[in-house]
């Protein structure tokens, strides 16, 4: 019999001022799976995975993790739930007032009864599964986008969640830099043997990270499969994507773009 | 006319609006201070931040208004020959009122726009979000030691303020204007209740608890970048400013 998937999201509709993001998004992630949902800007990719970790409250539709309904959870109870999550944050989010040592002890402090000396053995133990040395008492400031990345995957695996979240973990690196992190990416989801979704639009990142590659547009998902199916996908939207080209069904929709330009003139 | 109408009610929704978040918010943060684990630490460090490195601004304004007061108040009560009683007026008034009012603005000034410019860029930054991810409660983290420094900080802060006022009183009265200092000090004390001190201690906390929770509210529901941050800045020293002075009579009517 197939697992109860762990995390299901259940026909989602949100708008932000009257502007629809999901329109009846609904998507399954099996235990220990990764899935990468991938889509052009403003289709609502963060606006998903905030969901996912309860960072936003769906107007309609279901989040449940684990079997438990995120909707319906009190502040405190979520609160408390999220520490099955990991979640690495797009520039990292590092907190900037304290050493790049404290924001991976942030969460073990606050969540564990780890004494001084097993704090510190744990902080070296998530540095070294993200390959990075002596960076402990920098500021998030000193460090270049990809470390600042590695420090974020860091503090997001350092209380072992079942579930690792990364938005748009490659956007802004180079290429090779962006390669780096996706073996890293991949690294880490088979050691830890954790339930992983990321959002991305690099595609080379998707197709080397993936379980499953999900095609996110207009606030749906218009196509769902492996990778190697997902490349030879014959959805203009999807080959559209793929291959990167300006002209097909995705930048079509530009004219509705373009009617609300003279709007923000009118300010 | 329409028009006019829809503006007014626009800005008494906004007004009713904001009202509505403060306390909300003011309610979670009381919720989430009584709520372990207590960041003793975090603490300590908002009250460095909030008392101890206001206390330059704090002396030279508390000096100076009670200098000039004195210097105000000996001329005025000279034609009417109450030289006298100027110690008691800068007494009174430095308790009373001056001493807690100017220290809550001052401290608006220094503390309360940089707590909504930190927790503005934190929002801005998705730092906000990653406490959250981290299963950590932003009101609980940033709001609860901040709210606490306030409302324990300004009380001493005043308390300070009321002793360089007075003796920037006496400065200007005995030196200056040559009062005899043996009256002056006499008249200083004569007429003071214990509760003109209580009351400005009380007033304190108030304000202590306004200009940290306004900073507070302000930066965390910053949105629009850099510039979201500058506004939310502005907006908390305006705000907190406001309220400040209109709770003050309030207060007063409340406490005498």
């Amino acid at each position: 019999m197939k697992e109860d998937p762990t995390i299901s999201l259940q026909h989602l509709y949100k708008s932000f001022n009257g502007k629809e993001v999901l329109r009846d998004l609904s998507i399954d992630v099996e235990k220990g799976e990764s899935v990468v949902i991938v889509g052009g800007s403003g289709t609502g990719k963060s606006v998903t995975l905030k969901h996912i970790i309860g960072l936003m409250q769906p107007d309609g539709g279901h989040v449940y993790v684990d079997g438990q309904d995120l909707c319906c959870m009190k502040p405190v109870q979520l609160n408390r739930f999220r520490q099955r999550f990991g979640m690495a944050f797009q520039e990292g989010a590092l907190f900037d007032s304290m050493s790049v040592f404290e924001n991976i002890a942030f969460p073990l402090r606050r969540h564990t009864d780890m004494n001084e000396a097993e704090i510190r053995r744990r902080v070296q133990e998530c540095l070294e599964q993200v390959h990075l040395h002596d960076v402990d008492d920098k500021r998030p400031s000193e460090l270049s986008g990809g470390m600042r990345r590695r420090v974020g995957f860091a503090r997001a695996i350092s209380l072992q969640p079942a579930i690792l979240l990364f938005d748009e973990p490659t956007t802004g690196l180079d290429p090779v830099i962006s390669d780096v992190i996706a073996d890293l990416i991949l690294e880490m989801d088979t050691t830890l043997n954790t339930t992983t979704v990321t959002i991305t639009h690099d595609m080379k990142v998707a197709f080397k990270i993936a379980d499953r590659v999900a095609m996110l547009h207009q606030g749906q998902i218009i196509e769902e499969a492996s990778p190697e199916v997902f490349q030879e996908s014959q959805s203009p939207i999807v080959r559209q994507f793929i291959e990167g080209r300006a002209d097909g069904p995705l930048t079509e929709i530009e004219p509705v773009v373009q009617a609300h330009i003279p709007s923000a003139e009118e300010r | 006319m329409n028009r006019v109408f829809d503006r007014i009610g626009r800005v008494f929704l906004r007004l009713f609006e904001q009202t509505g978040l403060w306390f909300r918010m003011l309610w979670r943060t009381m919720m989430w201070a009584i709520r372990p684990p207590f960041e003793v630490h975090e603490w300590l460090r908002q009250m460095v931040r909030v008392g101890v490195d206001s206390i330059p601004v704090v002396f030279l304004t508390a000096m100076f208004t009670g200098m000039v007061l004195a210097l105000q108040t000996y001329n005025g009560f000279q034609r009417v020959h109450a030289e006298n009683f100027v110690g008691s007026v800068v007494a009174l008034a430095m308790l009373r009122e001056l001493s807690p009012v100017l220290v809550g603005l001052m401290v608006t000034g220094r503390v309360g726009s940089s707590m909504a410019a930190e927790i503005g860029t934190m929002r801005v930054t998705e730092q906000i979000d990653a406490l959250k991810a981290l299963a950590t409660e932003p009101v609980h983290y940033l709001f609860v030691p901040r709210v606490i420094a306030g409302i324990l900080m300004l009380p001493l802060l005043v308390i300070l303020g009321d002793a360089l006022g007075i003796g920037g009183g006496y400065l200007v009265g005995v030196k200056l204007m040559r009062a005899n200092p043996v009256i002056y000090e006499q008249n200083t004390y004569q007429f003071l209740q214990m509760k003109d001190i209580w009351s400005g201690v009380i007033k304190a906390s108030v304000f202590g608890l306004i200009l940290t929770l306004t900073g507070c509210v302000r930066g965390y529901y910053t949105s629009g970048g850099a510039e979201g941050v500058g506004r939310a800045t502005t907006n908390a020293v305006v705000s907190a400013s406001l309220i400040i002075l209109l709770s003050d009579f309030f207060l007063t009517k409340l406490l005498f």
